[in-house]
């Protein structure tokens, strides 16, 4: 059988796992080099999901509950590719967020900010023939957290990806234009080169606005693309 | 065209929203599963060796004729059909959850290898800016000595991929990953 492996990104472009600036990674981040692994039929596969896993109305956090959410309606829209610019068809994308006070419903969240009972702040879809996903949200608000002295999370909205493998599993943030808290957050500076942060900005965009409803805004996701050459398992 | 793979980003405190809250998978088995039963018990530690209580844990997995359901896995043989091979939990207050699955199959390695039967295990949680990759190997497993990918791991810590068994309950298994420090636990670079 043959079977072509995944390509690896270059390191500057992703996190690493050690970010003083962020307190977390120091009692968590491994202290040993990791082990490259050269892909096997492990890790080149992965779970492939189906329709069946996904409800229709999954992918608008506004109608999830009797009333309307509060906050900026919002569309957010992209497509999953993978790095030789294919588009992921049938791919599972989850989100979740806070709410439009900063506030996430969850256990553990404690920010003195009200929780909004027509909001829960999670959704999933799948991507369409041309790797297009949609989500119809609020926008979030940014809050505090106790990383370091008057410490604010930009907005932002998790993403998980898994593409086709274990190797492509993504999960990442995405922030919004003109965040004056995106420059000074160790989360999104803790990757090296700046391109590659920025790409993590959703853009507004006016193709997507919905007019007398919603912003509209994008963000595009790049997974691994594999290797040209094939080996032999 | 060549694109530039989007970056990771941690998943933060709340990722049970997202991930588990709907999306919970301990049971990887249905009733007609062929293969012998394992229960899985997993703990998290951090470098103090306290529980981190807040990791999503994800398991992916080939079946008990070591055959992954995936488009990908070309072998004529296909896979049991009652098969998907993806388990996804969060930790409790001790840092562990416990899967119920089988044991997996040898799966090919490259070139004329055998792979020994493993978990493929990705952890999630607050303070990882990605996820972070292990294996789980069943300790006793003669195919262990012929497995090419522990053959890349210093023999002196091999031993952090071992899950033991339960003496006392008959097909379980506990595997403890150590995020970082004493015995740190193998992290592979896939």
């Amino acid at each position: 059988m043959n079977i072509r492996a995944y390509r690896r990104p270059d390191p500057n472009t992703q996190p690493r796992y050690l970010y003083q600036a962020y307190r977390s990674t120091t009692r968590r981040a491994p202290t040993k080099p990791l082990i490259v692994l050269p892909h096997t039929l492990s890790e080149i596969t992965g779970p492939v999901y189906g329709h069946e896993d996904v409800g229709e109305m999954d992918n608008d956090l506004t109608r999830q509950h009797p009333g309307e959410p509060l906050g900026e309606r919002i569309i957010v829209t992209g497509r999953v590719l993978d790095a030789d610019g294919h588009p992921l068809r049938n791919s599972l994308v989850e989100i979740w967020q806070a709410n439009a006070a900063g506030r996430y419903a969850h256990h553990n969240d404690d920010h003195a900010a009200p929780l909004d009972p027509n909001f829960t702040g999670a959704g999933r879809t799948l991507t369409d023939p041309d790797g297009r996903y949609s989500f119809v949200t609020i926008k979030p608000g940014a809050y505090p957290w106790r990383n370091h002295e008057n410490a604010w999370r930009p907005a932002h909205i998790h993403f998980s990806l898994f593409g086709t493998a274990l190797a492509t599993r993504l999960v990442t943030q995405m922030y919004f234009p003109g965040d004056p808290l995106f420059p000074i957050d160790p989360v999104s500076q803790s990757i090296p080169d700046q391109k590659a942060r920025e790409r993590l900005i959703a853009n507004f965009d006016l193709a997507t606005t919905q007019p007398e409803w919603a912003l509209g805004y994008r963000f595009d996701i790049v997974l691994r693309g594999r290797e040209a050459t094939p080996f032999e398992a | 065209m060549k694109l530039v793979p989007t970056a990771s980003q941690t998943a933060g405190p709340f990722l049970h929203l997202g991930l588990t809250d709907k999306g919970s998978v301990g049971g990887m088995v249905g009733q007609t599963a062929i293969g012998e039963l394992v229960r899985i018990r997993i703990y998290i530690l951090d470098g103090d060796g306290a529980p981190v209580s807040d990791a999503v844990v994800e398991v992916w997995q080939a079946d008990a004729q070591g055959r992954y359901r995936h488009p990908d896995d070309l072998r004529p043989t296909g896979c049991d059909p009652t098969w998907r091979g993806f388990g996804r939990l969060a930790v409790d207050q001790q840092g562990c959850c416990v899967f119920e699955s089988v044991k997996p199959g040898r799966v090919p390695g490259r070139g004329n290898t055998v792979q020994a039967p493993h978990l493929n295990i990705s952890i999630f949680a607050r303070g990882l800016l990605k996820q972070l990759v292990t294996r789980m190997y069943f300790a006793g497993d003669e195919s262990n000595l012929a497995d090419p990918v522990l053959a890349l791991v210093p023999e002196g810590r091999r031993e952090t991929l071992m899950a033991q068994p339960d003496n006392s309950h008959p097909g379980s298994w506990c595997f403890e990953i150590r995020l970082c420090g004493e015995n740190e636990t193998v992290f592979f670079d896939v």
